[in-house]
């Protein structure tokens, strides 16, 4: 057998693929699974533009082999919207034009549900540590911040 | 290449022993992926031991000791809320490793068996006087820390031989640890110099320590010259100056990008006193 088959959870649905024990994780969502939201920025577990998380953990699915995906529960970035309804993170990404070539912002999408999730009420600095691993290099990064910290803001007075 | 992914760490041993070529363990894969991915190295064999039982847990022993499974990550040691007030240094310096993103997924061992001299988890674990259980063909050996790196890429470990398990010894009284880093940014690099210490006291006096020198020699270094400099001294300015001189004295670096021989010597010793005196000021119960 040259191929490894590999049964996990993306966004809450069962799926199944077939493998090179090779082949990322990243491979396996972009290639077999057509997810594309996640992108492949530098495959080195710099950039973060690829994260996602398993199991609640955000990772770079570029440093995770596909082989490793079995019975996880993996969110992408794909999962973050319900439906047609987005999530307060990215109406406000828009509100404050926290993009420009959109290459990073599925990642900081993923890595910042994450940081609000574990800490509803970041401080700037902790916002500012829990992304540098997620490069950008339109924006300068404040409008993303400012737009991170709105959102906490928001989804706290929501709560 | 082969992929495995046994539930043993005697059946991951025998994989590994009985496999050609190019064999590599798989833990976080934040270095092993980056070196697949970048073609640097290409395993023929690749043992992922993430479905071996206990591998993800943190266990603090009856004796105050800590048993740490080999997939522990950094954020999970981060996150522990015991871990970090025994041995506050080791965990700070495994969390200086990457990006939240890396956290997520490195570990204490690949770190170590990753073998590189600038490895920011080594020079605390050797500091503390950590040691990995390591299982092999013929049963299970501890090894301390400072006797697994041989060179750059390099380890003493035998073919067939995994590491199976990590164990920091009980932190016990007036004891304190800490581990600084220099690095040109603040955050997301690697290591110039790297400096673990951790020390005991009785009153104000050090009765025990251990120093070690991360990112200034061909691998981490436990320096019994810096130990020696401050034990018997309440952490003076001339025991302080020892202890930098030291330091200074156990370097032998290489120039490159990030630094020069002359640099990473002079912070080598800096770095030195820093940290005894953080390490210092926890032994006297301070929270840094």
């Amino acid at each position: 057998m040259s191929k490894l088959h590999v049964s996990t959870t993306v966004n809450g649905d069962a799926v199944e693929y077939l493998c090179d024990p090779r082949e990322t994780l990243l491979d396996c969502l972009r290639d077999k699974l057509n997810l594309t939201g996640a992108k492949e920025g530098c495959g080195t577990g710099d950039c973060g533009a690829c994260s996602v998380t398993v199991d609640g953990r955000l990772v770079c699915s570029c440093l995770m082999l596909g082989a490793e995906a079995e019975g996880k529960q993996i969110e992408t970035v794909e999962g973050i919207a319900d439906g047609d309804v987005l999530h307060p993170l990215q109406k406000k990404m828009i509100e404050y034009a926290a993009l420009q070539c959109g290459i990073c912002t599925p990642g900081i999408l993923v890595a910042a549900k994450s940081l609000l999730e574990k800490n509803p009420n970041p401080t700037e600095e902790e916002t500012r540590y829990w992304l540098a691993g997620n490069l950008c290099r339109c924006t300068g990064y404040d409008k993303i911040i400012r737009a991170v910290m709105d959102t906490a803001a928001e989804l706290r007075e929501a709560s | 290449m082969e992929f495995h992914s046994p539930t043993s760490f005697a059946e991951a041993s025998a994989l590994a022993a009985k496999a050609t070529g190019i064999t590599r363990f798989l833990a976080g894969g934040t270095d092993v992926l980056v070196q697949l991915r970048s073609d640097l190295v290409t395993p023929d064999t690749l043992i992922d031991i993430k479905k071996i039982d206990g591998v993800g847990k943190i266990t603090c022993n009856a004796d105050g000791s800590w048993t740490l499974g080999v997939a522990v990550t950094g954020a999970e040691m981060s996150e522990h809320p015991e871990l970090g007030r025994d041995w506050p240094g080791l965990v700070e310096a495994m969390d200086l490793i990457g990006s939240t993103q890396v956290q997520g997924r490195a570990t204490l061992a690949g770190n170590l068996c990753n073998g590189s001299p600038a490895a920011d988890s080594v020079p605390a674990m050797v500091a503390a006087g950590v040691t990995m259980t390591v299982t092999g063909e013929d049963g299970t050996r501890e090894v301390a820390v400072e006797d697994i790196p041989t060179g750059p890429g390099k380890t003493s470990l035998a073919k067939g031989e995994v590491v199976s398990a990590v164990n920091i010894p009980a932190r016990g009284d007036n004891g304190g640890d800490a581990y600084l880093r220099f690095i040109p940014r603040t955050e997301m690099d690697i290591a110039v110099v790297g400096v673990g210490v951790n020390l005991r006291l009785d009153g104000d006096t050090i009765t025990e320590a251990r120093v070690s020198l991360g990112a200034v020699a061909p691998t981490v270094l436990l320096v019994d010259a810096c130990a020696e400099a401050i034990i018997g001294s309440t952490l003076d300015d001339a025991a302080l100056d020892a202890l930098a001189a030291a330091a200074s004295a156990a370097c032998n670096p290489i120039d490159d990008k990030r630094g020069t021989i002359t640099f990473r010597t002079e912070v080598a010793g800096v770095l030195a006193k820093r940290a005894a005196k953080i390490a210092y000021a926890r032994a006297k119960g301070e929270d840094l």
